[in-house]
């Protein structure tokens, strides 16, 4: 049901943990829901320089959490902001009807910590 | 790799001694039991010799046993033909939150169609109580239809004492005993039941075959399928032979070696439940610890969620399933496990072990090795711990954005 792929992010998932003092953070979704994910970023030079996750939920929620952290690292904020859920998705060589919604958020993640780093920005 | 089976309420495998005894009627004895001549003789032979085998198996006479395509049919068939007779009679059925889809999908389908339904609650181990029952009855009951056995978390009803009452009232009483037959003893007599659902494939037997027994007496017709006078009038169409004779047979067996079946899936279960529970922590075990199925473990493990442990599992070579939302095919964690007051957030995170003949102290000694492991490395991956798990609060709104979600 799941492809190669999402099967290998989710045995070796990229990115695991937390970041200490990250420039950003972004969590999305809830216990009850069955599916959360948080993203840590540290960013310099409008860089993001190291993006970690955390993630309760199924082996889709686990797959996207690694794939978004690897498709973002070494990145500029202005190209991490144009990636999509969809996109994670495809990286991942797609992921099965139902997945596509509860269970592919972490590209929302990556956008609130990346918001949540530019509202720190502002108020420096 | 080793490979362990530890799913056997999803189903089993068919005993060599059941397949043998079918492949008989794929080929040479391919009749149709209907016919006339030698072919068909030879086919009604074996259907009646595995109605009586399926009769003796819970007491009940040969004729009150119609066989069907399974349980799902079987439970439709029973509640659908005594609510469309006895409507002059009542319009009220009473059934309990934890029934399997098959019975509790047929009920509120009749409740569109005029029927006023009742849907118990259960207590936290997912147990009906009798006094429930009884406060619910009116004098427009028709139907009293509780599992026997829960498939999700094994915990065995008070099905004897429900019968009785019902009988007392003077109403009809079904019970989907598919996951029970074979493993714990019993009698449609000693249940006081009117109808019973079993199906093959749970009992080692064949898919697409299952029985309903009618007591003699009951007002119940035939109101689903419309076709040839099969199975005196009540279940149209040509019998599956070869699954007959497989449920007959698998049947038998089961009933011949249930006693040291018990006794070893008991030995192994509470092993595994003994283990489980001490060696890990945030686990409980769900479903009631005595009155439960022998071969029957249902746990919940905290801030981590059941499919990525069923994939962790998978990819160890152990199967078994979850009740999480993930699995079940829908966005909510399972109706059973929130009909036990068990919270969604936990409800995601269960995990069930039915275990077989053939399962061995070594396939729970593996289990117990790849466990731990997996639960450690899900928890190190979970946002969630126990002074975060009930703390962040939401009304899924991520999903609710998409519109998926059912909540």
């Amino acid at each position: 049901m799941y492809t190669e792929k999402v099967m290998d992010h989710f045995e070796n998932p990229r990115n695991v943990g937390e970041i200490e003092n990250p420039d950003g953070v972004g969590q999305v979704g809830n216990p009850t829901c069955g599916d959360i994910m948080k993203i840590y970023l540290k960013v310099k030079d409008n860089v993001i320089e190291d993006v970690k996750f955390k993630t309760f939920g199924c082996g889709a929620a686990i797959a996207t959490s690694s794939m978004v952290t690897e498709m973002v690292k070494g990145k500029s904020l202005d190209e991490a902001l144009k990636i999509s859920n969809k996109m994670v998705a495809e990286a991942l060589g797609g992921l099965p009807p139902k997945k596509m919604h509860c269970s592919n958020l972490a590209a929302d993640a990556l956008q609130a910590a990346i918001q949540d780093y530019m509202d720190k920005q502002e108020k420096k | 790799m080793r490979r362990v089976y530890f799913d056997h309420s999803a189903t089993t495998p068919v005993r060599p001694d059941v397949a043998d005894e079918m492949c008989a009627f794929l080929k040479e004895n391919f009749g149709n039991p209907t016919s006339l001549h030698y072919f068909g003789r030879q086919a009604r032979k074996e259907v009646e010799a595995a109605r009586e085998k399926v009769a003796a198996a819970i007491g009940a006479t040969p004729n009150e046993i119609v066989f069907t395509s399974g349980g799902t049919e079987s439970d439709n068939m029973a509640i659908h033909g005594v609510a469309m007779i006895n409507k002059n009679k009542g319009n009220h059925i009473i059934t309990s939150a934890v029934e399997h889809h098959a019975v509790i999908n047929t009920v509120k389908a009749l409740g569109k169609e005029g029927f006023t339904v009742t849907i118990l609650p259960v207590d936290k181990y997912g147990m009906v109580s009798v006094d429930d029952v009884a406060a619910a009855i009116t004098d427009k009951t028709i139907l009293i239809t509780i599992m026997h056995a829960n498939n999700e978390v094994g915990t065995i009803m008070p099905i004897k004492e429900i019968g009785s009452l019902a009988r007392s009232k003077g109403i009809t009483m079904h019970t989907d005993a598919v996951q029970s037959f074979g493993k714990i003893p019993f009698s449609v007599e000693e249940l006081g039941v009117d109808l019973l659902t079993i199906s093959g494939h749970k009992i080692y037997g064949p898919k697409g075959v299952g029985a309903l027994y009618i007591r003699k007496g009951t007002r119940w017709k035939q109101s689903l399928f419309h076709g040839g006078a099969q199975e005196r009038l009540r279940r149209a169409g040509t019998e599956n032979v070869p699954g007959i004779v497989g449920l007959g047979k698998a049947a038998e067996l089961a009933i011949r070696d249930l006693q040291s079946e018990a006794e070893h899936l008991k030995a192994l279960r509470d092993r595994l439940i003994h283990e489980v529970t001490t060696k890990i922590d945030y686990v409980k075990l769900t479903g009631h610890p005595t009155m439960r199925l022998p071969n029957h473990a249902s746990f919940t493990f905290e801030f981590i969620e059941g499919e990525s442990m069923l994939l962790s599992l998978d990819l160890k070579g152990v199967a078994a399933s979850s009740g999480s939302a993930c699995t079940s095919g829908s966005l909510e964690p399972s109706h059973v496990l929130l009909a036990m007051g068990i919270p969604h957030e936990i409800a995601h995170g269960s995990i069930r072990i039915t275990l077989g003949r053939d399962n061995t102290m070594e396939d729970i000694d593996y289990f117990l090795e790849i466990m731990p492991p997996i639960v450690n490395r899900l928890r190190a991956m979970s946002p969630l711990d126990q002074e975060t798990e009930f703390a962040i609060n939401g009304s899924c709104d991520a999903c609710k954005a998409h519109g998926s979600c059912k909540m």
